[in-house]
């Protein structure tokens, strides 16, 4: 079971989750969460998101690119752009990925 | 009065359109997580067991890259922690329900079907039956979920790495991330967080994804608490 340790990860990333589902739900109905939680629980998403976005723009290969030859970097930047002007899920990725490929094919590999 | 099985067909019927959306990401999850090196039945799994999309995503990320299991934990935990808030807002409405249903719909509780969930219940307060609705689009949800991870698990071996397609994460989250940017603390939340995940890359064991998390949420709950203090 050369998997074993990630079973027992997922189970238990699994019950935290659910326990973090059910805590309201099921034990803390009458209770309300206090406001700095609240307001600090709004930001989560954002920022793990973020979190993510940066590095996979910019450290594509594990160090800072921060030039025009980094494809991934403008791709991203369109995206970006795409996503702010639309708002529209599908079309962000579908011309992300459309304008890396084509990047891809003129530029040097990073 | 709504029967059971109309509020149930609602939910499912409502939560179509946000279906749309999730099968590119379930797709993308399943390459992503063979990608990644997790074995497919493992990689399935996850999505039983977790059931909550960027999570997955991470928690592939950070296997791919070796990292230590209680940092793949910690990593989740705080990812996950905003389902606090669904839950908390949720609970007004399903405190009268028996325990079994409570246990069945928190397993559903995704941000995909929170949303429809709430909007039911703020919409038909009456409604004595609206848990079927909670039911309905959970369980579109999920099964639509399931569904979309295998194909992209079966896919996922046949796609050539030149295709680049691991590219889809960051611009699933861009297009996730850029329209909740309402306000300045959002925004500052946003790009703290982008900053110090470049700062923290190389801290060991991937602990930047949170520490950067961390510092993206502290900065924008400061700047709401400045703004609140000026009024």
């Amino acid at each position: 079971m050369a998997f074993l340790w990630l079973w027992l990860t997922l189970v238990v990333v699994g019950l935290l989750t659910f326990g973090i589902r059910l805590s309201f739900l099921a034990f803390l109905g009458n209770k309300q969460l206090a406001p700095l939680l609240q307001q600090a629980l709004r930001f989560v998403p954002v920022a793990v998101l973020s979190a993510l976005i940066a590095p996979a723009l910019l450290m594509p290969t594990g160090t800072l690119a921060l030039s025009f030859t980094n494809s991934r970097l403008l791709a991203g930047l369109l995206a970006i752009l795409v996503a702010w002007r639309t708002r529209n899920i599908l079309l962000t990725i579908a011309i992300g990925m459309a304008s890396l490929l084509i990047l891809q094919a003129f530029l040097p590999a990073p | 009065m709504a029967t059971p099985r109309s509020e149930f067909l609602h939910g499912v019927r409502d939560e179509l359109p946000i279906l749309i959306g999730t099968v590119p990401f379930g797709l993308i999850y399943g390459v992503f997580a063979l990608s990644a090196g997790i074995p497919p039945l493992i990689a399935q799994a996850m999505s039983c067991l977790v059931f909550a999309g960027s999570a997955q995503f991470v928690i592939a990320q950070l296997v791919a890259a070796g990292t230590p299991a209680l940092i793949i934990i910690l990593t989740a935990f705080i990812i996950n922690i905003r389902h606090l808030l669904y839950s908390a807002s949720l609970a007004p409405f399903t405190g009268r329900l028996t325990r079994p249903w409570k246990w069945l719909l928190a397993y559903l509780l995704t941000d995909e079907a929170y949303a429809m969930a709430i909007s039911r219940y703020r919409q038909a307060p009456d409604e004595e039956r609206a848990h079927w609705y909670f039911l309905g689009a959970g369980l579109a949800l999920w099964t639509c979920w399931q569904l979309s991870t295998a194909a992209g698990i079966f896919l996922g071996g046949q796609i050539p790495a030149s295709w680049s397609l691991d590219f889809a994460l960051p611009l699933t989250f861009i297009a996730l991330v850029v329209p909740a940017l309402k306000d300045r603390s959002s925004t500052a939340a946003a790009l703290g967080a982008a900053l110090i995940a470049l700062l923290a890359f190389t801290l060991p064991l991937k602990l930047g994804i949170a520490v950067a998390a961390l510092s993206g949420i502290a900065l924008g709950l400061a700047l709401d608490q400045a703004r609140i203090g000026k009024e």
